[in-house]
């Protein structure tokens, strides 16, 4: 499997990993070599075969619709790089 | 006398209890321990008026003559994954370098709970992502072992636990938290000579843990011994509403229920294990831990897990996808790190808060993970990895057919150099191949020390069992221990 | 049927729409988290650290706002999936803290339903609805509190949403319009959403395509969050001529999302959601496969009210026009009044016509709902009563539902207290007609010289004089005779 730096930078992009040209160069080969190895999966013969899940057998529990929190501000914001007025502050957003 | 940091769990537990000692002299001798072992760098942070705070209400319980608590006196270790209210909590990562949490993770809790103090936080591999902690973003762990041919290489402690494992095979706390996704309890304590079981999935709550990949981490304890593990685990298991993947049943009274007669038991020895370029050490070292299950009474089986091959390319699916998503919390925007360059919008900010935050193993994981879900990709990848997981949980199924337990070594190697598998991903992950498909299928299992190598250092086999019975896990776990003697322990350099 | 067309240099252009409307699950708690869902709060303090996405944290899905999605799903006779699963939709936003959403795209709750919506010229159409999901809103972002700073508000971060979506079955405005309504009234019908497209609890995803008729399928543009009706109709008529203009000169429609601009009426690209087309959906890890099982389903189903198609069905079967059933089902506050005022003895018909002319017009006058109205529908039995059995006649009737309206009273006081009842007196009443013809001997020669028209100057004369309260029908029976 070989991948190209134009795939790392779409990849980086997508995950929001800012990478260098020099990174991407040596990311290029690491992940095509990860990626070669995973794919033996190929080989499996999985027709008929329903992916995974839930690993252990269990059923997804439903809360009641009870207001049991909420009113922590001070909790939420507490460990923020910027917060001012009870907001989050983060660089202007232009939609 | 022996010394107080030479005590595991429950000699402690009982000596505090029968007041051959106090809580309080407990505490202070592991806290100088631990300050005095900075060398090792297996504690990111230490809180020792955590642990004496327990103590002291562990000896003002006793003299009023309250009932004790089942961990009351016992100062542990817990892995910075774990979210410690009021005490930084980082994952081992820059990105979440200054974070302390509002808010105490469940397991950690229920510790508490149970009498615990905290001792400080585990250094670890970064969101538990490595195999011998050196992706952690504030150094290497050093593993207190080093081979008995004189050279002081410094040698991994396993990962991602290894903080956790060293600080214990360093006589520095008596237990510790660890987490294991893919290994992360089972290989480290096989590294260092100590034991150390993963639960079934959703037998401990995964609330406040930060999250790597969530279908796969479990948390469970490590220790020098079954017994402590057992006692451990009982302190940490349990059902949690907070979590939509905890198991809803009670508590086994796991310690109570230790025996190490494994008459009417058959133990399977699975074929696939046998994988090429297997040291000769540990091939003899199985064959041993084989010979010692039938003294116990066990019956030993052959058994085959056909797609036992495949594990390791699905978890490498699987888990980095997982964690792709769940880190992607982390943007600089609500805590940790941001990284906000002259003129950068938004989605430059996430861009180099991420790329300064997070370390190269994180990276490349993440970078796997998008890639694999990715669109065009996800069928062929992850959908793919999801049934072989099936087929994977089918092998262990059948095996069931024929045998109680499964008996296998721990790891492929005695721990390794830091540095020597750094350069290369695929030799690193390669570390996991008997330890990931009994995460990937959800099942209990734990390493116990079983021997040493030929440079001295200590090898672990590992028991897994279906899912729920810890119990049947443990106990051959002990049957183990009792008949490997494992007595070896690191002289301290430190 | 008239088709809606938009004439192009090229000729005639169909426009094919499909909706994706975002609707608000009614419930007190998120869809993960234990926050209260209340709209107005100051900014985050409805926010919990599993909202804020704090290392660790875990979602665990709301009771509530999967069964209200299972009964909206009823209501439109949609498949219900027993088994579904949630999916996590990843992008990177300031308004979505985990950085995915978690969503339902493999295995949604709600499969194949459908609703049928009123024609302008007449008639039903069915629309399809493909899929409901159920899934969390965002948090808000404010841009005009701080001039290079945006402030993230996470009070809606998690509120549970139904996503609903329809079949490209829409080929004008109009239908559009219908469906968003006819939608609107289902949702609150079964109080599963409230409806309220002002505080954002229902907006729509516009998809709009145009083509040459009996042509395939365009390439659609997807106009995100449109909060009103009109709005919705807007959007749809200015992207359509838009679409149709870049066709005619020769351009290609990018497959884009865009964003409605309420001041200009007006659709422009969205810049900032330019690569988010890649979101790499997978099962959320965090939760299980969410199982149904039948007990659940069966409460479900017995909970659910008469629907407005029904119900409108049922009204027509009493008598009532085809026009006011329609106008007394389309909001349920309407329909549950009517129904309490059927339910307090009042005639069908007499009840319809009554409610339509009389209470509207009050109710629009006072600047109220119904659900605010001052007379309850108990006494607008007994007012309608008293009409019936000519206790009251119909000018009377005003008067003493003037006077409810005001006092709040019961009319059968207002009726004793004011001495408001009809009379047909024959003996008082032609005392009173004696009077006025002596009064107006003019007028009566004027009449009996053949000027008809003056008969109604009698009618007034005579119920003036009696303060309104004389039977009309008596009344004229008597100034006929008198009059010759
Ligand atoms: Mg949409
Ligand atoms: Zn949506």
């Amino acid at each position: 499997m070989s991948v190209d730096t134009a795939t790392v930078k779409r990849i980086a992009s997508l995950a929001r990993i800012a990478i260098t040209e020099e990174e991407a160069g040596r990311l290029a080969p690491e992940l095509g070599n990860i990626l070669g190895w995973i794919e033996q999966l190929g080989e499996v013969d999985t027709r008929d075969v329903a992916p995974m899940t839930a690993v252990i057998p269990n059923h997804l529990r439903l809360r009641d619709d009870v207001v049991t929190d909420g009113g922590v501000r001070d909790a939420v914001l507490s460990n923020a790089p910027q917060a001012e007025h009870g907001f989050f502050a983060v660089p202007k957003v232009i939609e | 006398m022996t010394e107080l940091t030479d005590l595991g769990v429950a000699a402690i537990r009982d000596g505090v209890q029968d007041g051959a000692f106090s809580a309080r002299e407990v505490a202070e001798a592991f806290v100088a321990k631990v300050s005095a072992a900075k060398q090792l760098n297996a504690f990111l942070v230490e809180t020792p008026d955590h642990a004496f705070a327990a103590a002291d209400a562990a000896d003002k319980a006793r003299a009023a003559g309250e009932a004790a608590k089942p961990l009351a006196g016992v100062p542990i270790g817990m892995k910075d994954l774990f979210c410690t209210k009021g005490v930084p909590s980082t994952a081992a990562s820059h990105i979440l370098e200054g974070f302390t949490p509002p808010y105490e993770s469940t397991v950690s809790q229920k510790l508490w709970d149970a009498g615990a103090g905290m001792l400080g936080k585990l250094n670890m591999d970064q969101f538990a992502m490595g195999s011998s902690n050196e992706t952690s973003a504030f150094g290497n762990v050093i593993s207190p072992w080093r081979r008995s041919d004189g050279g002081n290489a410094p040698l991994a402690p396993g990962g991602s636990s290894g903080g956790s494992s060293a600080a214990i095979a360093a006589r520095l706390c008596p237990a510790a938290t660890g987490t294991d996704t893919g290994g992360s309890i089972r290989q480290p304590a096989a590294f260092t000579g100590i034991a150390g079981i993963k639960p079934t999935y959703g037998r401990c709550s995964r609330f406040g843990i930060v999250a790597f990949a969530s279908s796969l981490d479990q948390a469970g304890p490590m220790a020098r011994d079954v017994r402590d593990c057992a006692i451990m685990l009982e302190a940490m298991a349990g059902f949690d509403a907070r979590d939509a993947t905890s198991l809803e049943l009670d508590v086994p009274r796991w310690e109570a229920g230790l025996s190490s007669d494994l008459k009417g038991k058959r133990i399977g020895i699975p074929k696939e294990y046998r994988v090429e370029n297997m040291p000769s050490e540990i091939d003899a070292l199985w064959q041993r831990g084989i010979d010692w299950a039938r003294d116990a009474g066990a019956e030993i089986v052959e058994v085959s897990l056909p797609h036992t091959k495949y594990a390791l390319p699905a978890y490498y699916i699987i888990a980095p996808a997982e964690a792709s998503s769940n880190l992607a919390r982390y943007d600089g925007v609500r805590y940790g790190l941001r990284d906000l360059p002259d003129g950068a919008n938004l989605q430059d900010m996430y861009a180099a808060t991420r790329a300064a935050g997070f370390g190269d193993e994180v990276k490349r994981r993440i970078m796997i993970g998008t890639y694999v879900l990715s669109a065009g990709y996800y069928d062929a990848y992850f959908t793919q990895a999801s049934k072989v997981r099936t087929l994977i949980a089918r092998d262990f199924d059948a095996a069931w057919e024929s045998c109680d337990l499964l008996l296998t070594p721990t790891a492929p190697s005695a721990a390794f150099a830091l540095g020597e598998k750094s350069a290369d991903p695929i030799a690193m992950y390669l570390n996991d191949v008997f330890t990931v498909p009994s995460s990937l299928a959800g099942l209990p299992a734990m390493s116990v020390p079983a021997g040493l190598d030929g440079h001295g250092l200590p090898l672990g086999l590992q028991v897994i069992g279906k899912a729920l019975d810890e119990q049947g896990v443990l106990n051959a776990g002990l049957a183990l221990e009792q008949r490997a003697g494992f007595a070896a322990r690191p002289e301290a350099w430190w | 049927m008239v088709d809606y067309r938009i004439q192009g240099a090229t000729g005639e252009w169909e426009v094919v729409i499909g909706l994706e409307v975002h609707a608000q699950v009614t419930s007190n708690a998120k869809l993960f988290s234990g926050a209260s869902t209340a709209f107005g709060a100051e900014p985050n303090t409805q926010v919990s650290l599993v909202d804020a996405a704090m290392p660790g944290m875990l979602p665990v899905p709301n009771r509530e706002c999967i069964r209200q999605a299972v009964r909206t799903g009823m209501a439109i006779d949609a498949a219900i999936n027993k088994w579904s699963r949630f999916d996590r939709k990843n992008y990177f936003y300031a308004d979505l803290p985990q950085g995915y959403q978690i969503s339902q795209l493999y295995h949604p709750l709600v499969g194949e339903g459908s609703l049928d919506i009123e024609l302008d010229e007449g008639g039903t159409k069915t629309i399809g609805v493909e899929r409901i999901h159920v899934e969390q809103d965002a948090g808000k972002l404010m841009h005009d509190q701080h001039p290079t700073r945006s402030y993230v508000d996470l009070n809606r971060s998690g509120v549970a949403l139904m996503e609903i979506v329809s079949r490209p079955d829409m080929r004008s405005p109009a239908e559009a319009g219908a469906y968003v309504r006819k939608l609107r009234s289902i949702l609150r019908y079964v109080g599963s959403c409230d409806g309220n497209m002002e505080e954002g609890s229902m907006r729509a995803d516009v998809n709009v395509s145009v083509r040459k008729p009996g042509a395939p399928f365009g390439t659609r543009t997807e106009t995100k969050n449109v909060n009103s009706v009109r709005f919705v109709m807007q959007a749809i008529e200015h992207e359509a001529n838009r679409q149709v203009d870049v066709l005619e000169a020769g351009g290609t429609i990018v497959q884009e999302t865009r964003l409605y601009d309420p001041d200009s009426g007006t659709t422009r690209s969205m810049r900032s959601k330019e690569d988010a087309h890649d979101y790499r959906y997978f099962p959320d890890p965090d939760l299980l496969p969410l199982e149904l099982d039948d007990a659940f389903l069966d409460e479900c189903r017995a909970s659910l009210p008469e629907l407005p198609d029904a119900k409108r069905a049922r009204y027509e079967g009493l008598g009532i026009t085809p026009y006011n059933a329609g106008v007394l089902t389309a909001e349920v506050e309407t329909a549950r009044w009517f129904d309490a005022l059927l339910e307090a003895g009042a005639k069908p018909v007499q009840a319809s016509n009554w409610v339509a002319s009389e209470l509207f017009g009050a109710l629009n006058r006072l600047g109220k709902g119904i659900e605010e109205s001052p007379v309850s529908p108990s006494q607008a039995a007994e007012l309608l009563g008293l009409v019936a059995d000519d206790t009251l006649s119909g000018s009377l009737a005003k008067q003493v539902f003037e006077i409810m309206l005001e006092t709040g009273d019961d009319p059968a006081k207002i009726v004793e207290e004011r001495g408001l009842k009809q009379t047909s007196d024959t003996g008082a009443i032609e005392k009173v007609i004696a009077e006025v013809m002596a009064a107006n001997e003019d007028k009566v020669a004027d009449y009996r010289g053949g000027k008809d028209k003056l008969f109604g100057f009698f009618v007034g004369q005579t119920m003036k004089a009696m303060a309104g309260k004389a039977n009309p029908q008596v009344v004229n029976e008597l100034l006929k005779k008198a009059l010759g």
